[in-house]
């Protein structure tokens, strides 16, 4: 047993860890033993989806290898366990992409399945799932499951955003979308208040991929921010970005983030963005991953660690929803230090408990200061049940049950094909086991 | 024109070996034979290398390891199809120390994997390099191998078998076109060292380790420590008195 945190650092439970190597012996790891297993991959989730106190994590980073890649077709098979990086290293030299990447490029396939994460090309590409032709399963009684949107559909549908309960993913085939190059043609537009991001939104929707959208949530209240929106391009031979990596060393003993630096890091991020506010051709990693040439960022929180939250809220009541939640954070004297606001398109995931939904999604990040914190987050909560809205699972650590029923309307179909040997710290606290 | 390099790696399927394939084939595309013992296995490399660079050329031979017949033959068809620019000699086995010592066959099998085999399958490259006068014998042998402690002394005791073997080959084609590099990984994150990333015991990246064997494997280093750091412990350790060393817990 050995303690295992996931990236908002709020625990460090105990875990059985066992590294899974051999895609061939698989399910011998898999039957074994008497704890609940959980599949485990770069674990950046930020709250106990991948965590599975008192138990089994099999650790899927090993299964790293290609399988096959037809260059014509873009099409890729490859085992669960590979990273996105790896794959956006292989493929974009040779004119593919991933068409759907989260912000941060180091996690592995079946987490990007299991979680179905969307980014800030929603309203064009969907999320990561529908993207996938098909995938392999393994259930803890050994039964080998290859499913997708043709083929066994209903367990296609439990197993994207499944958050690994349904089995272990051990490999999958993607489908790769064309471009031209890594670079992206980019702009950076300021707005003052909610009325002009939604604007932005809605007029930015028909003529850019990328569009997404940073907000201040201390200085004001009143919803001002910067809109950042993108399309690949290619503008002949750019020198490619030199990427070198900071590690952030050691854990400070108390945050970094407290509300001074809050305050100080949202009023110079506005304005230092606001004067580069424009057009710009950028390469796609610092577009895309902006947060990955510092390794281990989650640390500056201090030992205690951080709450994401993340909540996607219906279009018809998003402004207000998000003006109560924006108040409600200013009122309270906490503020995130990235905030992203970013409309969802109008589009349905495949996933039965798939987070992405229409509408407008706000995600936040907070030091965790105990009673406060959890305080301030009921809150939250209450104004998004009000809207109707969910929160996402791969941020979360505290949602109650209710909430995520109501979020998620599909959970009983979805209850049906849970692996019984499956268990994480997520479906012990809003499934009841 | 001079063809694509030729590599074989042999126990191919070893994070450290896989790994260094892939780097050379990220470098220049490459004919490439990996040997090992178990095909499904071996080929999932095969096709992993083949997906990083449709260029090469890559074949797979499964092989008896332990077997003298099976290891010269196998080596006499590699050089069938020409000669071999390097050969990365990777396979081994972390047993478990006490049972070692409980169950001499346990022991035997320890000492063939991680000492007599790689040095047969060395000596066969020797012998095929030694005609063409050309090429790169580049063995794994280990930190364990140079001082034998109680936790591990019957692996170190085959990976001191590599290093002195190397020596000796060094030696022989000191005067030649054949080069012989040793290799000596610290305790490195790959499915071998499952036990002890358990145990807490830190490990260096494989991607780092396999780096550096191929940088150095490139620059024809004589002996690689890897992380470089362990050259300097390594000669702490073999150079601490008895009445010190025999008090350390390793
Ligand atoms: C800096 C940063 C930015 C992010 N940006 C975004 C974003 O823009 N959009 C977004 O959607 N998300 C985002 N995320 C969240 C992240 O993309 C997801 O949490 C992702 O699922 C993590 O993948 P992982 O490999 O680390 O999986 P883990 O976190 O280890 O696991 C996630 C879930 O997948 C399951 N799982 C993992 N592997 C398998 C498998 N082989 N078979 C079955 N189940 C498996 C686990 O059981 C768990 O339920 C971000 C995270 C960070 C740290
Ligand atoms: N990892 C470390 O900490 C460390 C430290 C110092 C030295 N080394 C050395 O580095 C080399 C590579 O190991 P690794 O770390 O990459 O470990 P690994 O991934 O576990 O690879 C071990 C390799 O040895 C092969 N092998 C084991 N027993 C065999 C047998 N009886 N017959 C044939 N092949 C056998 C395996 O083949 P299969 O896939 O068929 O099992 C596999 O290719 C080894 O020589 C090891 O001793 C490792």
């Amino acid at each position: 047993m050995k303690p295992v945190s996931s990236w908002g650092r709020l625990s460090a439970e105990p875990h059985r860890v066992v590294e899974l190597h051999d895609p061939f012996i698989v399910k011998d790891f898999l039957s074994h033993g008497p704890l609940p297993g959980l599949a485990y991959g770069m674990g950046r989730s930020y709250g106990d989806v991948c965590l599975n106190p008192g138990g089994t994590l099999w650790v899927t980073t090993r299964l790293n290898h290609f399988m096959a890649f037809d260059d014509r077709a873009g099409r890729l098979v490859c085992e669960a366990g590979v990273l996105l990086r790896d794959i956006q290293r292989l493929a974009v030299p040779r004119g593919w992409m991933l068409p759907v990447t989260p912000g941060t490029q180091l996690v592995t396939v079946g987490g990007a399945i299991a979680n179905d994460v969307h980014t800030k090309n929603h309203h064009v590409m969907g999320s990561f799932g529908d993207h996938v032709r098909n995938l392999t399963l393994i259930r803890t009684d050994g039964e080998v499951i290859r499913c997708g949107p043709n083929e066994r559909s209903d367990w296609f549908a439990a197993t994207v955003g499944g958050l690994g309960l349904t089995g272990v993913i051990i490999q999958a085939e993607i489908q790769l979308r064309r471009v031209a190059g890594p670079w992206l043609e980019t702009e950076i537009v300021p707005y003052g208040n909610l009325d002009e991001f939604f604007r932005l939104a809605d007029d930015s929707e028909a003529d850019w991929e990328h569009t997404v959208s940073w907000i201040d949530c201390i200085s004001g209240g009143g919803g001002r921010g910067l809109f950042l929106r993108g399309n690949p391009t290619s503008p002949g031979n750019l020198p490619e970005p030199k990427g070198c990596n900071v590690t952030v060393p050691f854990v400070p003993p108390f945050s970094l983030v407290n509300r001074l630096s809050l305050r100080l890091f949202n009023m110079a991020y506005y304005h230092a963005k606001k004067r580069r506010a424009g057009r710009a051709v950028r390469h796609y990693e610092p577009f895309f991953y902006p947060l990955d040439n510092v390794l281990e960022w989650n640390r500056m929180y201090g030992p205690k660690g951080f709450f994401q939250y993340q909540c996607v809220v219906p279009r018809k009541v998003g402004k207000i929803a998000i003006q109560t939640i924006l108040k409600e954070i200013s009122r309270s004297g906490d503020g995130s230090f990235l905030a992203v606001l970013k409309t969802l398109g109008n589009r349905q995931s495949i996933g039965m408990l798939s987070f992405p939904q229409p509408g407008v999604t706000l995600a936040l990040d907070f030091p965790n200061k105990g009673t406060h914190t959890y305080k301030l987050l009921e809150r939250l909560d209450a104004i998004v049940y009000e809207a109707k809205g969910r929160l996402y699972p791969a941020k979360d650590s505290r949602m109650p049950k209710q909430l995520f029923e109501l979020g998620y309307p599909r959970l009983k179909e979805f209850l049906k094909y849970r692996d019984p040997g499956i268990s994480s710290g997520f479906s012990r606290r809003v499934m009841g086991g | 024109m001079k063809g694509k390099r030729r590599i074989v790696v042999v126990g191919a399927t070893s994070a450290i070996a896989s790994h260094c394939a892939r780097l050379w084939l990220e470098n220049q595309p490459s004919d490439l034979t990996l040997v090992g013992r178990n095909a499904q296995r071996t080929d999932r490399v095969a096709s992993d290398l083949k997906v990083r660079s449709p260029e090469s050329l890559i074949r797979v031979v499964c092989a008896d390891f332990l077997d003298p017949e099976v290891i010269t033959t196998t080596v006499e068809n590699i050089f069938q199809s020409g000669d071999v620019d390097i050969v990365l000699i990777a396979h081994g086995s972390l047993p478990e120390q006490v049972r070692c010592q409980n169950d001499l066959k346990a022991c035997c099998q320890a000492l063939n994997i991680n000492g007599v085999s790689p040095v047969l399958f060395a000596e066969a490259f020797a012998k095929q390099m030694a005609k063409s006068n050309h090429g790169t014998i580049a063995l794994i042998g280990s930190v364990a191998g140079d001082r034998g402690r109680k936790s591990n002394y019957v692996y170190g005791a085959g990976k001191g078998l590599i290093t002195r073997y190397a020596q000796g080959l060094q030696h022989r084609f000191a005067h030649s076109r054949v080069k012989v590099v040793l290799i000596k990984p610290g305790p490195t994150d790959t499915p071998m060292a499952a036990d002890l990333k358990d145990k807490g015991t830190k490990l260096a990246p494989v991607e780092k380790v396999a780096k550096e064997i191929v940088e150095g494997i490139e620059a024809g280093r004589p002996v690689i420590y890897t992380p470089r750091k362990w050259w300097l412990i390594m000669m702490v350790i073999q150079h601490l008195p008895a009445f010190v060393f025999n008090k350390l817990n390793i």
